[in-house]
């Protein structure tokens, strides 16, 4: 890591703080200008003054009124180049943005359905927590030229298509409020799969994610899915310790050292869902994966693993949101509380739609293995190992492989 | 743009009188809910009455029927005031004919 000029301000005390208001600032600004394009592009420009100077000159006491400053600074240049902005720019002349928190608007317009996915995400990360497009580029193993014309795109989109800045109605809240989890569940999956000891340094996006998660759970504290999401995060970074070994190997959570398990968050995390459970008695997807990973996390060894409550919740989990994938992980819990044979029978149905799925063919051979039929389990780990790209679960199966 | 799909045809034509007056009946239900900010619409007739002309390399090319061949052919279109997309999603979401509606931005 880069130690600052001066010593007094971290990498991570920088990215934190910028994470804190850049996207404050965007809301602000959004809301001045009316005009999201205009808006990003003066926060992004703050941004990279701030990340140039801070670590020299310390993080100013009010960073927001500091990055509001050099945001109006570089609109009045701009301005004075193009007549366009004259209008907006005039509404700049308050001294610093009022208080009000209206980060939940910007969530909801770069997470807008009429933007693909991946659009969804690089401007989430880059106009809500500030990275910059190479961070982002960095974090998904894109060109940095790629990002950018998304981000690019994007706010064409939202500006030429109309896509409004503000919070959905009530009628189309659950959709939207479901859009928003999905962009932050993948930034969480992206980050939590790629993470391993060599990439340690790159910018941590399960941090964000977890990040995005609070913030949207304090923000709508009606949708106790915003908190099942943020449990479900919390659950798995909890156990983050034990998950590589001492050379950076992937450890199964049959062989995870439970003493390396943070036990106060997981025990937090717990609390956040049973709360969030019982003030809205609406179960969801995410509510119900944050209740299985928490049946896993409260078990003092894997032993102990409550198999017959993590099927009923798997139950529960199909029949709110169908998935071959969660089929996969049920035929796990159905292993424990009924045997590998049921539970390779269960398998056998899904065979036609998980062909390319590493994990389906894992979790096959295991249980063939179980069944003492050698020879196919080996046949499906060589499966396995043939379709993943994860170097940690190459790792994995090889070792497996030269075990059996 | 309203875009019907060949399925959406052949259920149509499979359609008795009566179930085919209730459809015709619905759509101008939901023209006449939305008349506030419907400025504009057209229907089009059917893609085997359509022309093309290839204009820009020499001489105009004219050839019979649409420029793309496909299972979905734009059907229509109403052309709408609102204020945001969303509003337009609103409107499109209750659209009651064909399965399939584009919305983009018109000047």
């Amino acid at each position: 890591m880069n130690e600052p000029v001066h010593g007094q301000v971290s990498q991570e005390v920088l990215a934190r703080v910028v994470r804190e208001h850049a996207g404050r600032l965007a809301a602000s600004l959004v809301s001045l200008l009316g005009d999201f394009a205009a808006a990003e592009d003066l926060v992004q420009d703050a941004v990279e003054v701030a990340l140039r100077r801070w670590p020299a000159e310390g993080i100013p006491e009010r960073p927001e009124a500091w990055l509001f400053t050099v945001a109006r600074r570089h609109g009045l240049d701009v301005l004075r180049r193009e007549s366009n902005y004259r209008a907006k720019l005039a509404r700049l002349t308050s001294p610093a943005p009022a208080p009000r928190d209206d980060r939940l608007r910007l969530i909801f317009t770069c997470c807008h359905p009429a933007l693909s996915r991946t659009a969804q995400i690089a401007l989430t990360l880059r106009v809500v927590c500030g990275l910059s497009a190479a961070q982002i580029a960095a974090a998904f193993l894109v060109p940095e030229s790629t990002v950018a014309q998304r981000i690019t795109r994007a706010k064409r989109k939202i500006g030429e298509a109309g896509i409004p800045y503000r919070i959905p109605a009530a009628e189309e809240l659950p959709q939207r409020v479901e859009e928003v989890l999905a962009v932050i569940y993948l930034l969480f999956n992206e980050g939590y799969l790629s993470s391993t000891a060599e990439r340690a340094q790159a910018r941590d996006l399960v941090e964000d994610a977890e990040w995005l998660a609070t913030l949207l759970a304090n923000l709508l504290p009606k949708q106790p899915e915003a908190a099942g999401l943020l449990a479900l995060i919390r659950l798995h970074r909890a156990r983050g310790a034990a998950r590589f070994d001492g050379q950076g190997r992937l450890v199964l959570l049959a062989d995870q050292d439970r003493s390396l398990w943070d036990r106060q968050a997981i025990e937090q995390a717990t609390a956040l869902l049973t709360r969030a459970a019982r003030a809205h008695r609406r179960p969801g997807p995410y509510q119900l994966q944050a209740a299985i990973v928490a049946c896993h996390a409260e078990a003092e060894t894997f032993a102990a693993t409550d198999w017959a409550q993590i099927l009923v919740l798997y139950d529960m989990l199909l029949h709110l949101a169908p998935s071959p994938v969660t089929r996969l992980h049920r035929a796990i819990a159905v292993r424990h509380v009924h045997g590998p044979a049921q539970a390779l029978t269960e398998l056998e149905d899904l065979g036609a739609v998980l062909e390319r799925y590493p994990l389906f063919h894992a979790t096959r051979a295991e249980l063939l293995r179980d069944l003492g039929r050698r020879e196919q389990a080996r046949t499906a780990d060589e499966r396995a190992l043939e379709l993943t790209a994860n170097p940690a679960q190459q790792a994995l199966l090889e070792q497996r492989l030269a075990w059996h | 743009m309203f875009i019907e799909t060949e399925q959406f045809a052949a259920q149509l034509e499979a359609m008795d009188e009566l179930e085919q007056q209730a459809a015709y009946a619905a759509v101008a239900q939901w023209f006449a809910d939305h008349a506030g900010k419907i400025t504009h619409h057209t229907h089009l007739a059917p893609v085997h009455t359509a022309t093309t002309v290839r204009l820009g390399q020499g001489e105009p090319v004219i050839t019979d029927g649409p420029f793309v061949e496909g299972k979905e052919v734009v059907s229509g279109f109403a052309e709408v005031e609102v204020a945001d997309l969303d509003e337009a999603l609103k409107i499109a979401r209750s659209w009651p004919a064909c399965p399939i509606v584009e919305i983009r931005p018109a000047s």
